[in-house]
């Protein structure tokens, strides 16, 4: 099923922005932001694919590379099939202004929509398009970005002492 | 920051400041009983309908994934035991058959191994789901239910205490292995269990499922229809309820549930409409008599073919250090409230991974609680809720 599925993929989009990635216990497809959302919607919406169930999104820090990446876990329930969407995403600097840009895929699967928040909350992923990108877990005025490997506590929250003694 | 990323933020700001004035904006919870836990609901009302739901999450969030990443794989499974910690041991039977594949160690288990695993998760699974049915029964008015269901639990978590020495969260299933092997005559109670058990849900089958007043407030209220459910990626019994044949145990096959016989309930929609909170309620039920079936064949095979042996060591396989090579792993299992995942990324020569991140299924299944509560009822909003069977402590990790 899976070369099949590349080779549909890379002949429908371009072929440069979609690679599968060899050696991995689970089948890997790694995106380019780019075609992302055409490519998410072209795996629900095909009858031979049928991804309808988007099961997880992780973020992932590559510190000390400037490097994030976004993994979703699809999962089709008439076929009983997985397969794994990878999107790297190189940044110039780890800047709180410059937080690495993926499209929201929350217009395809609803669950994004959490799931898009919660990295963005706790890794500092911004998904363009995103309908409600809050904070989910921490508080609104929480600063930083918990879950990257060069995250620093802060001393203080609202006055409160937060370190460790 | 930009101005970009506090945009929505700002849209939510003037979204609760600008209701009309025929409007009102009521925080349900987070102190609420029938939340659950500590979720918060900001209901923007008209009366007693509900126009929107704003649910804010995060008031029992315990950094699981940044824990995860600072300390060893072994060391994680405590934490696992509190993500849904009325369902411990199903989670870490997930997180660690998710380690154990990455070791390529899952099929040279010992099978004895894996029926105790299976026992003791299904024993979990029907704590989980009678505290489901109690305390829905509670949300609802009816008070009997919950003091019956908790009574039974008291059993089951005896018998896991038995095993593992807690009473709830028991980190009795380890990489590899167990904590220990099942106490002797552990086979003979919860042979006893089952046969006491039995009639007693029956009983509380009568006193719930039939009941008038129960199918009144459930029957036709929140409706799922199932492309919402799987949109939203709802799983467990919620999915099942709108329909869908859908139960990792079979589906993937994991552990020895491939040798074991028992039905996937579904919902049929026979008080109202298919996906109702009634349906929800009734799929749990149904699962505790399947999980009962599965308890029993255990405990069959558990006294015959894998039998005690005074040799029989459930640590032989625990790794010393869990040496993995640099990959990554997406692990998912049926919890009680639904697919339970962990995607590990591991790196090389060191036992820490880079990144784990737990999936829960009450998260995703409180998800879609904006879209099933709009122009509801407050009073239904709170059966919609109870039927979700949400544990906060899974919501937030």
């Amino acid at each position: 099923m899976i070369e099949n599925l590349v080779k549909d993929l890379q002949q429908r989009f371009d072929a440069t922005k979609i690679q599968f990635v060899e050696g991995t216990k689970q089948h890997t497809i790694v995106a380019d932001a780019s075609v992302l959302v055409e490519v998410s919607l072209y795996l629900r919406d095909s009858s031979t694919y049928y991804f309808d169930f988007l099961a997880n999104i992780t973020a992932v820090d590559y510190f000390p590379e400037n490097r994030f990446a976004v993994v979703y876990h699809l999962a089709s329930l008439p076929y009983q099939t997985q397969l794994t969407l990878r999107v790297e995403l190189p940044v110039a600097n780890r800047d709180a202004d410059n937080l690495p840009e993926v499209p929201s895929v929350s217009a395809v699967w609803r669950t994004a929509d959490w799931h898009e928040r919660e990295a963005f909350d706790l890794m500092g992923i911004y998904f363009t398009d995103h309908p409600d990108l809050r904070r989910i877990l921490l508080p609104d005025d929480w600063e930083g970005f918990p879950l990257r490997k060069d995250y620093q506590d802060a001393e203080y929250y609202h006055g409160i002492p937060i370190k460790g003694q | 920051m930009l101005e970009k990323y506090n945009q929505a933020y700002q849209r939510y700001i003037d979204k609760i400041t600008s209701v009309g004035s025929t409007e009102m904006v009521i925080n349900m919870g987070p102190q609420h009983p029938s939340t659950h836990g500590v979720l918060r609901l900001e209901l923007i009302t008209d009366g007693e309908i509900v126009k929107d739901i704003v649910p804010h999450l995060g008031y029992l969030h315990r950094c699981f994934d940044k824990h995860a990443e600072s300390m060893n794989y072994g060391k994680s499974i405590p934490f696992t035991d509190r993500l849904d910690y009325l369902a411990s041991m199903n989670n870490s039977h997930s997180f660690v058959m998710g380690v154990e594949r990455m070791l390529g160690i899952e099929d040279k288990l010992p099978k004895r191994v894996e029926y105790i695993r299976v026992l003791v998760c299904e024993l979990n699974r029907i704590a989980s789901h009678l505290i489901a049915i109690g305390t829905y029964g509670i949300d609802i008015g009816a008070f009997t239910p919950f003091l019956w269901c908790f009574r039974d639990r008291e059993h089951i978590m005896n018998m896991l205490e038995w095993a593992s020495g807690s009473r709830m969260l028991y980190n009795y299933i380890w990489v590899g292995g167990l904590f220990y092997d099942l106490p002797v005559g552990f086979e003979e109670r919860c042979k006893d269990f089952v046969k006491y058990f039995k009639p007693k849900l029956d009983e509380l089958d009568e006193l719930l499922t039939n009941n008038e007043i129960f199918i009144q407030r459930t029957a036709n209220i929140g409706v799922l229809p199932a492309n919402v459910a799987i949109n939203y990626g709802c799983s467990g019994p919620m999915l099942r309820a709108s329909g869908i044949k859908w139960d990792l145990r079979r589906v993937d096959g994991y552990s020895v549930y491939p040798e074991l016989e028992f039905e996937i309930p579904v919902g049929k929609g026979s008080m109202g409409t298919l996906g109702d909170c009634w349906d929800r309620y009734k799929v749990r039920v149904d699962e505790v008599r399947e999980s009962l079936k599965i308890i029993e064949q255990c405990i069959d095979r558990l006294m015959s073919d894998f039998a005690r042996l005074p040799d029989f060591d459930p640590r032989a396989l625990v790794p010393k250090k869990v040496n993995l090579k640099s990959q990554s792993y997406y692990v998912r299992a049926e919890n009680p409230k639904g697919e339970l995942g962990f995607y590990f990324e591991t790196l090389d020569k060191t036992d820490i991974p880079r990144r784990v991140k737990a999936r829960g299924p009450s998260f995703n299944n409180l998800s879609v609680l904006p879209e099933l509560g709009k122009g509801v009822l407050i009073a239904d909003l709170i059966a919609i809720l109870g039927s979700i069977d949400i544990v906060l402590g899974e919501v937030d990790r």
